[in-house]
């Protein structure tokens, strides 16, 4: 499955990366908590996150996570400009995690977990 | 052995350090400040290695671990010191890394060592830091962890990583 059929499937907006949705993903991870992602996030999965700083871009461009999306939280400026510098995938859904989730999964999208 | 700092290594004379003339192990040595308290750019030294161990072609999943390491050791300067200084000394067999700073130090490191434990003050947890995983994520991904800690003068990491030609 890769980005486009994701953003298109669940009409999530494209803040930065419109150019790179061809990227391929494995999987989605959910947390607020960056070192729990950095401890268990697998590279090309989706981060669903409501961290909307700049740090959480840090974080998803050292692991080479496959996009972020912002779920119920305001989005500040400097924060889509340090994705676009990073050419970092950062979406933004309309719906709480918890919807948001499901609908990932019952697109096909399963938990990815690296140990 | 050459020595090069901060900006200076993400030109083309990394590729030439790294494919250095057989005989010679090609070994170079970078660092970088941090700056506590500052988390608009928390993060950008362990980036900054991440990109230059990626351009002398290290394998990926290394990186990651070496990266992923020197994020959480720069990000517990962020947090707890007031500056410090990475460094790192990179070969095809070894790759080391300093991460050491000047701050209130670590009065029990066995305490720290345990996940979910964390001092972090509450406008830091606010941001997704202090699930005290820091330490361990740095261990799980380090091959070798060293602590050498002062309370009141600051905290040294040594993290070693073995490199692609360490298997002989």
């Amino acid at each position: 499955m890769n980005l486009r059929s994701i953003v298109e499937a669940l009409q999530l907006e494209v803040l930065t990366g419109d150019d790179l949705l061809d990227r391929p993903i494995s999987g989605g991870y959910i947390s607020d908590m960056l070192s729990d992602v950095l401890a268990h996030a697998a590279p090309d999965c989706l981060w669903v996150t409501r961290q909307a700083h700049q740090n959480v871009i840090a974080v998803a461009s050292l692991l080479g996570l496959g996009a972020v999306i912002l779920v119920n939280c305001p989005v500040p400026a400097a924060l889509i400009d340090k994705a676009r510098d990073e050419s970092l995938v950062l979406l933004q859904s309309d719906l709480m995690a918890f919807e948001l989730a499901g609908q990932l999964y019952a697109l096909g999208l399963r938990g990815c977990r690296r140990d | 052995m050459s020595i090069v700092y901060g900006e200076m290594f993400l030109t083309e004379s990394v590729k030439f350090f790294w494919g250095c003339t057989v005989g010679e192990q090609a070994t170079f040595e970078v660092s970088y400040t941090v700056e506590g308290a500052d988390f608009s750019i928390a993060g950008e030294g362990a980036a900054r290695l991440k990109r230059v161990l990626q351009q002398v072609g290290l394998p990926p999943a290394l990186v990651r671990r070496i990266a992923l390491a020197t994020y959480e050791a720069e990000l517990n300067v962020v947090i707890h010191a007031y500056r410090g200084v990475i460094k790192a000394r990179v070969s095809s067999a070894l790759v080391e890394v300093w991460v050491e700073d000047q701050g209130p130090g670590i009065p029990n490191v066995e305490l720290a060592m345990k996940e979910g434990y964390s001092t972090a003050p509450d406008h830091v947890r606010a941001l997704g830091f202090g699930a005290g995983m820091g330490l361990p994520n740095i261990r799980r991904n380090a091959d070798a962890l060293k602590i050498t800690t002062v309370v009141g003068e600051g905290t040294a990491l040594y993290m070693t990583f073995a490199g692609p030609s360490s298997e002989v």
